[in-house]
Parts: C-alpha cells; sequence; structure tokens
C-alpha cells in the first residue's frame, strides 16, 4: 500500500526516498507491533498469576511452600506435597534418563556411521512429538501393568532393603510417573546432547588418540568434558519439561498429596492438581491457591530454563 | 497447497458459521455432578432427539465444579448431589445478584465396590467396617471388622487399597455425610464434605476415573454411585442401615429410603442413614442448580421445558440405570416450583 | 599389559553400553508405536470417524465431533499464534539488532517455558471468566498463545539462513528494505517457515491440559465458534480414565488416529525442512 505512488510530485527524488522510509517505516511498526505482543502477552501472563493468588500470599506467605496439610474443606493449603512430587518425579526421570540419554549421544555421535546414526535420531526424535496425553495411555494401560507383574517384584525382592522400595505398590505411583517422564524427556537429551558431541572439533579426538587413548577413554575424557556445558543445557531443557508436564503425570500418579519416603507410593504434583481441582474450587482461596501454585510452576521453569539457555550459549560461543 | 488448505478451512469455518444463524438452535452448557451423569448423558440424548434444535452439553467434572462455575456464570447450569450450603447460596446471590434454585432430578445409591481377587461373594459391610476402612484403621481385609458381618466368605490377608475422588464430589459427600452421621471417629476427623483431606488411598477423578482406578489395582475398595459398579459388573457390598438390616443398593431400597423424606421448599434435604428396614443407607438426592432469573428467553424456555420433561417422560427411564425416580409428591412440589423461573 | 588389558576391556564394555542405551531407546520407541498401531487399529471403524459419542455406558458411537472440534481449535491457534509470531520474527531478524529485541527474545523464551496447564489457566481468566462461557475460542486462545515462540523462532532462524548475496542483490537493485524481506527474503525462506508452522502445528494438536477449562467438552457437534467443544486429545483423556472398556477401545482409536496425524506431519516436514535448508546453504 505504502509503496504506491500517492502523490504525484514532480521532485521525485524525494518522493522516492520518502516512499522507502515510509514502506520501511510500516514494516518496522508492524512486526514491532507483533514483536510487542509478546512481551505484553507473557507480562500479562505473570501479572495475572501474580495478581490472581494475592489472597493466599497474603493468608500464608512462605509457609505455603512450606505447609505439607491439603485441606479444602478447612481452607488450610499446604503446597509442600506438591513441589515434592514435581521435584521427585522430575529429578527421578532425570537419573534414568540422563546416563541412558548421554549413552545413546554418545553412541550416535562418536561409533554409529553417520547415515545410521541420523535415521536412528530421526526416528529418536519423533518420540518426543508423542503427545503427553498419549503417553499418559500408555502408561495407564501398558507401563502400570508392566511395572505391576514384572518390574517392581523384581526391583522389590532385590532392592526392597532401601526406604525408596518399600511398603505398598499399587500401580499408579511416584516411580510410575517418574518412568513415564523419563521416556518423555530421553529424546531431547539424546538430540541435544549429540549435537553438541559431533560439535566438538575433530582435532581433540585425535590429538586424544594419538597420545594413545582408548576410544573410550578420548571420547569420556575429552569430548564429553568439551561439550559438557552443552550436555548440561540439554539436561536442564529436560528438567523444565518434565516439571511442567501435565496429563502424562495426571494419569499414572495416584493424585495423593502426601510426602513418602518410598518411590512406590502414590504422590501427586504441581500440575496434576491444577488439572484437578482448578474448575471446581469452590471458594475464592481454594481457586487462589492453584493460581500461586501456577505461579510457583511458572517461577521454576523460569529459573531452569535461564540455567539451561545460559550454559548453551555459552558452549556454543566456547565452541566457536 | 497450503492456500488450497487455507482456503477450504475458511470456507468450512463460513460454513458452520452460518449453520449457526440460519436454524437459532440454542445451545446450553451444564456442568457438575458425576453421580447422576450416566442418567443425564442419556436424558440429554434422547431429549436432543425429541428436540432437534435443542443441544444440552452436560460435562461431568463433580460436584465441586458444577456449584464453582453456575456461581461464575459460565455454565447455564450446575449439578450437584450435595445441596449448596448457606454460604454458596449467598455467594451466588452476590455474583449472580439472583437466588439459586435447586431441583431434585432422580435419586441414587453410593456403593461400596470392591475389586477382591478370588471373592465373588457380595460382601456385607457395618457402617464401623467401613469407617475404619477408610480411616485406615482396618488394614487388611481379612480384619474382624469386616469378616465377622461375612462369616460364609473367605478373606485374603491382603492390605486394603481405598480409592477415593481426587475432584470435588458430590459422591464423597454422600459418602462422608452417612459416615459422619454413623461414625463418631469420621465425625471427629475428616468430616463431611466434598473435598476432603483423605486419611489413606489413592484418589481418581470423578466416579469414572475411581471405578477405572479401582479395576487397575487389586485389593482396591471404593465408592460409587451404583450405576458405575453395574455397568462394570463390579461387586456390590451390602451395606447395613440404621434399623440393623444389611441392604443391597436398588431402585426399590433407595425409594425406600426417601419414603419417610420430610421435603423442604428448597428442595435441600439429606437421606443417608434414613430409618425404614428396607431402606438402603447411603442414598441421596441429586439436584440441578438453576439461577432464578435467566435473561436470555430462549434458554429460559429450554431449561423451564426441559425440567418439566425431566419431570414426566425423563423419570420412567431412571430404574433403567439403577436410579430411583422420584416419589409424586416430589414431582408435584417442582412443577409448581419451576414457575420461580422468571 | 594387565592395564593395558583393563584400558581396552573398559573400552569395549563402555563402548557396548552406550550401544545398549541406544537400542534400548529404539526398542521402547518400536513398543510403543507397535502398541499403539495394534490396539489403534484394531479398534478403529468408520463409525470413529462418522459418529457422535453415545449416552455414557452405552457402546458404540464415535469422535467425530472432536475431530472436528480439534480441527477448529487448531485453525482458530493458527490465526491467533501464527501471524503474531511470524511477524515479530522478521522483526527480530531483519530489525532485531536493539536493546529492546533482546527483551522480545527473553520474553519468547519465557512465554515458550511456560508449563501448558498454566497457559489454561491463563487463557481461562483471559476468555472464559469476561465472556462467561468455555468456547472453542477460548481453546483456540489457549493453543495460539502457545504456537507464538515456536512460530517466532522458526520464522527468525530460517529468515537468517536466508543468503546476505541475496538482500544485496535486490537492494542493489533499488528496492527498500521492506520491499527486499517481503518480495526477496521471505519467499526464499518459504519452504522452511511452512514446514516450521507444520511442526508447530503437530505440538499442540495433541496437547490437552490447556483444553480442560477452556474448550471443556461437549457430546455433540459444537455450533460455531463461541460454544464449547470436544476434542481429540480431551476425549483421550476423558475415555482412558473411565472405566468402560469400550470407551478405552475408543480413546486407543483416537491415540492411533492422532498420533498417525502428528507423525505424518513431522516427517513430512523434517523432509521437507532437509531439502529446503540444505539448498539454502549450498
Amino acid at each position: 500500500m505504502a509503496t504506491q505512488p500517492a502523490t504525484l510530485s514532480p521532485s521525485s527524488e524525494r518522493s522516492f526516498l520518502q516512499r522507502i522510509r515510509s514502506g520501511d517505516a510500516v514494516a518496522h511498526t508492524l512486526t514491532g507491533m507483533a514483536a510487542s505482543t509478546i512481551l505484553a502477552v507473557t507480562i500479562l501472563l505473570a501479572y495475572h498469576l501474580w495478581s490472581g493468588s494475592s489472597l493466599p500470599r497474603s493468608a500464608f506467605g512462605w509457609s505455603f511452600v512450606t505447609g505439607s496439610d491439603w485441606d479444602p474443606v478447612a481452607e488450610k493449603f499446604g503446597a509442600l506435597p506438591f513441589i515434592f512430587g514435581t521435584l521427585t518425579t522430575s529429578l527421578l526421570s532425570l537419573l534414568i534418563a540422563v546416563p541412558v540419554g548421554l549413552g545413546a549421544a554418545i553412541f550416535l555421535a562418536e561409533l554409529a556411521p553417520r547415515g545410521a546414526s541420523d535415521a536412528l535420531t530421526f526416528m529418536i526424535e519423533l518420540l518426543a512429538a508423542v503427545p503427553s496425553v498419549i503417553y499418559g495411555l500408555l502408561g495407564i494401560f501398558l507401563l502400570v501393568p508392566f511395572l505391576q507383574s514384572t518390574l517392581v517384584p523384581v526391583l522389590v525382592s532385590t532392592l526392597g532393603f532401601l526406604p525408596i522400595f518399600q511398603g505398598q505398590f499399587f500401580g499408579v505411583s511416584v516411580f510410575s510417573a517418574g518412568i513415564i517422564l523419563a521416556i518423555m524427556i530421553v529424546p531431547f537429551i539424546i538430540s541435544v546432547s549429540r549435537e553438541v558431541l559431533l560439535a566438538v572439533p575433530q582435532d581433540q579426538r585425535e590429538a586424544a588418540l594419538a597420545l594413545g587413548s582408548t576410544k573410550w577413554e578420548s571420547t569420556w575424557k575429552i569430548v564429553v568434558p568439551y561439550a559438557m556445558r552443552g550436555i548440561m543445557g540439554s539436561v536442564f531443557l529436560a528438567l523444565a519439561r518434565a516439571l511442567g508436564e501435565t496429563m502424562a503425570v495426571t494419569m499414572v500418579i495416584g493424585n495423593k498429596p502426601q510426602i513418602a519416603t518410598s518411590l512406590l507410593a502414590p504422590g501427586y504434583s504441581i500440575a496434576a492438581v491444577i488439572a484437578n481441582e482448578f474448575a471446581e474450587a469452590t471458594g475464592n482461596m481454594h481457586q487462589q491457591v492453584l493460581i500461586e501454585l501456577g505461579l510457583v510452576l511458572f517461577a521454576l521453569t523460569v529459573l531452569i530454563n535461564g540455567a539451561a539457555r545460559l550454559l548453551i550459549l555459552s558452549t556454543k560461543a566456547g565452541g566457536k | 497447497m497450503t492456500k488450497r488448505f487455507l482456503s477450504a478451512a475458511v470456507a468450512a469455518s463460513l460454513f458452520l458459521a452460518s449453520c449457526g444463524s440460519s436454524e437459532q438452535p440454542q445451545n446450553l452448557t451444564g456442568a457438575g455432578a458425576t453421580f447422576p451423569y450416566p442418567m443425564y448423558s442419556k436424558w440429554f440424548s434422547e431429549y436432543q432427539k425429541a428436540h432437534p434444535l435443542v443441544q444440552i452439553n452436560y460435562q461431568s467434572q463433580g460436584s465441586g465444579a458444577g456449584i464453582r462455575q453456575v456461581t461464575e456464570g459460565t455454565v447455564d447450569f450446575g449439578a450437584s448431589d450435595q445441596p449448596m450450603t448457606d454460604e454458596q447460596i449467598a455467594a451466588f446471590q452476590t455474583a449472580r445478584k439472583t437466588p439459586v434454585l435447586h431441583f431434585p432430578t432422580v435419586m441414587g445409591a453410593v456403593v461400596p465396590t470392591y475389586n477382591l481377587p478370588g471373592v465373588t461373594a457380595d460382601l456385607k459391610f457395618t457402617p464401623a467396617a467401613l469407617a475404619g476402612i477408610f480411616l485406615g484403621k482396618v488394614k487388611k481385609w481379612n480384619d474382624p471388622a469386616i469378616a465377622s458381618a461375612n462369616p460364609d466368605v473367605k478373606l485374603p490377608g491382603d492390605d486394603i487399597v481405598v480409592v477415593h475422588r481426587s475432584d470435588g464430589s458430590g459422591t464423597s459427600f454422600v459418602f462422608t455425610d452417612f459416615l459422619t452421621k454413623v461414625s463418631p471417629d469420621w465425625a471427629a476427623g475428616p468430616g463431611k464434605g466434598s473435598a476432603i483431606n483423605w486419611p489413606v488411598g489413592l484418589g481418581g477423578k470423578g466416579n469414572e476415573g475411581v471405578v477405572g482406578l479401582l479395576k487397575q489395582t487389586p485389593n482396591s475398595i471404593a465408592y460409587t454411585e451404583m450405576i458405575y459398579a453395574v455397568q462394570n459388573k463390579l461387586p456390590m457390598g451390602d451395606v447395613q442401615n440404621a434399623a440393623g438390616k444389611f441392604v443391597k443398593a436398588s431402585p426399590e431400597s433407595v425409594t425406600a429410603a426417601a419414603a419417610n423424606m420430610q421435603m423442604p421448599d428448597d428442595f435441600r434435604v439429606s437421606i443417608t442413614n434414613a430409618a425404614g428396614e428396607a431402606a438402603y443407607p447411603i442414598s441421596s438426592l441429586t439436584w440441578l442448580l438453576v439461577p432464578q432469573t435467566i435473561q436470555d428467553a430462549g434458554k429460559r424456555q429450554v431449561i423451564t421445558d426441559f425440567l418439566t420433561w425431566m419431570l414426566t417422560t425423563g423419570q420412567g427411564m431412571a430404574p433403567a440405570l439403577q436410579y430411583a425416580a422420584l416419589p409424586a409428591a416430589v414431582v408435584e412440589k417442582e412443577k409448581a416450583a419451576i414457575a420461580q423461573i422468571k | 599389559m594387565t592395564l593395558s588389558f583393563r584400558r581396552r576391556a573398559v573400552n569395549a564394555v563402555m563402548l557396548t553400553l552406550t550401544g545398549v542405551c541406544t537400542f534400548l531407546v529404539a526398542g521402547v520407541l518400536l513398543v510403543i508405536l507397535g502398541y499403539l498401531a495394534w490396539n489403534g487399529a484394531t479398534s478403529l471403524s468408520l463409525d470413529f470417524f462418522t459418529k457422535l459419542p453415545v449416552p455414557v455406558g452405552e457402546t458404540g458411537g464415535g469422535m467425530a465431533n472432536a475431530i472436528l472440534g480439534s480441527a477448529k481449535v487448531l485453525l482458530l491457534a493458527m490465526l491467533i499464534g501464527v501471524p503474531i509470531g511470524f511477524f515479530a520474527g522478521v522483526y527480530l531478524a531483519e530489525f532485531g539488532d536493539s536493546a529492546y529485541s533482546g527483551v522480545i527474545r527473553y520474553a519468547t523464551d519465557l512465554l515458550n517455558g511456560v508449563p501448558s496447564i498454566v497457559i489454561g489457566i491463563f487463557a481461562y481468566a483471559l476468555v472464559v471468566q469476561p465472556m462467561k462461557h468455555f468456547s472453542t475460542l477460548a481453546g483456540g486462545v489457549a493453543l495460539g498463545i502457545m504456537m507464538i515462540p515456536i512460530s517466532l523462532r522458526t520464522t527468525e532462524e530460517f529468515l537468517r539462513a536466508v543468503p546476505v548475496s541475496l538482500r544485496e542483490g535486490a537492494m542493489a537493485l533499488g528496492a527498500s528494505r521492506s520491499r527486499t524481506i517481503f518480495t526477496v527474503v521471505i519467499p526464499a525462506a518459504k519452504n522452511g517457515i511452512l514446514s516450521g508452522l507444520m511442526l508447530n502445528l503437530a505440538r499442540v494438536a495433541g496437547e490437552t491440559a490447556p483444553l480442560l477449562f477452556t474448550a471443556l467438552g461437549n457430546p455433540f457437534w459444537s455450533s460455531g465458534w463461541l460454544q464449547p467443544t470436544a476434542t481429540l486429545p480431551s476425549m483421550i483423556y476423558n475415555y482412558a480414565i473411565a472405566p468402560y472398556d469400550d470407551w478405552h477401545r475408543q480413546a486407543w482409536a483416537a491415540g492411533f488416529v492422532l498420533l498417525v496425524l502428528v507423525l505424518t506431519v513431522n516427517v513430512a516436514a523434517r523432509f521437507a525442512i532437509g531439502r529446503g535448508s540444505a539448498r539454502g546453504r549450498s
């Protein structure tokens, strides 16, 4: 629109320049407005979480995150069981996914022929595209029965002396949620770690091998430390995803607000309690408490995403 | 190709929008109790067949959601198996600037049901045994509290897995209302309410979720609306009533529980632990929550018409789904109350 | 000698272990796909695509309304999320070297990290409460917000991948900056941006949590945009946790349909990006 000659000015040189400038200005403003919308949405979201939870923030203060009673009848709300459940399931999933994911990334980056590696990575990255409600579906009907009939009896008979593998196993549990999360985040770890491993300069490997290292030693002592910050970044990104995951966790965690030492016991997570109770919270306090839980979750993911981004950025800078 | 897809999508949306405006259909949304969900789901489906232009979308999210959403005004009506408390009614008045009306729809029973491999007999439960199990004091299936009422059944020594609701639930209210009346321990402990601080157990969402979890979990026990146990071919325990008799839940025993009911003008009444030898003790009415003033004339028409239909044609469908029809006196009283909707 | 033997043994064991890890993950993938494909394919029927859900506890029926509902929610999400993300991406790629663009990048990262359930709370407050109605629109807004960050990032990334020589050529011919961007740079990055859009759509197509208290659900056809609507992911959730075998069957069928859609789009878009970026780089 702006590039159409609106005036028939004879001093063509000036108007030509103006035209260009005004066209650029329009484009600049238009795209700038879209960019500002994002800023506005983000601020509005943070503001809503903050202002929407003013009641419990003034009523409970910090005791909200340290209290462990969740009693909607008496309007006593402590978020610790949910924070605990979110952290335990996420950490458990990292404990499983990081070694497996790093191992697979090393194999794909260092050992497998490039063609096979690309094909396998492509397949594994598809795992990341599976919607979480489908993981929940598989969790209920495939994973939980498998755990109940096979894995957990074995674990209990071999590692049952550990407090984390004691007590009754109902199928739905913190353990089940951790495993589902591990399956969900492992593709992230593999795909990002493989990329940073591939970015390690070839001369690093050659130098180590020339000094008489085995393949494993050059990989583990030279290549992996070189790529360490990038790998850590992938772990943080995976952690952020695990913390906020809702559906798959809700479907297998057991939805019980308690802090248990045993992983086999049911638990609850922040995201799951919001999904279950938000639409039906009868009192204002109850609803605002759930918004405050959203705020806690938001703050956690902001922190972790920030850490991840710093790490990845610093490796990129270091790699170049 | 993308352009073609986009234009097709736009055309489809225009088509949908035009459908919407030309025929003037009525769309109502309700949310709430899962206890009567099979009944409501059937009713709204049948009602839509009889009135093709009227769609009543009912989402079973729990009684807590029914009360919350109707108070917020995000749904046209709510549904609950727990009458609204005086505070909730006051909050509704403040938020919506109009009173809320309770309309009983059917009566149902909350049954103890269990997934106990190897036990096919219907167990008998005393009120003390039920309270003990859900308080976490009765821990094993062969505990004397259960075994003494079931001398003929060989009970396993496994741990009892309690399954309860994770959401705000009228079914929980009915069940805990009963436990509060029969067990001093329960009354002094968790108390009655739709969202309970449960001493033990796993949480499932909705009656559907509780029964789903029960079926996945051996040695578990749960409470649920009768129809969910029947549809899933689960055993239903007999419960000892106020007269000391063990009674099985059925539309008849629920009707018996309502025999001596004194219906107040606002229809808020509890029929748990009712007197009478044949009365099933964990029975309840379930209510639709409707604002007294409905601005939209079309919606008002649909709601009053549906309520009338529900009190006549609808009642006949109740026994097939294991609900008890309302007593004739209540139906007459409600028909008069429909006129209050303005 | 023994040292060297130990080192060789460690080498062999550890390298084997990394292979085991890889095939463990690949194995999980195959089990998941296989199990879902088996259960899904055996549960699918024509009714699934053509019929409405039946009342609770009855068998039969389908999810035709949920399929259309998902399509409508996604269309809205695209209309909301893509333009904002696209233009903001253009801004960052072409005008974005100020401190302000650093702020925008940071906000985008924050928004991208917000858990989907929190987006649900936000959309509830933004649309459902003021409009006093659960609706397709509210679901579209929730998913639309989720689409913005990725839409921005893919746009920026693919615009930046366009060779500088193309821009210089256009500018040398006398085109203005904006003209260069909209007639030369963006068309050159078109394939990548469109593929990114498809991946983005596939990602939000499976989102359930933000729809629970926005789109709500609906057993009937949802007319227009202001009525609640059923969607495939929320139907999977509701049917999976319910106790009815026939609902489980339909949940598998829905999961299968959703997964096939999502994976097909992913595979197609990745191949398109692979081709597009290879050409761009050469």
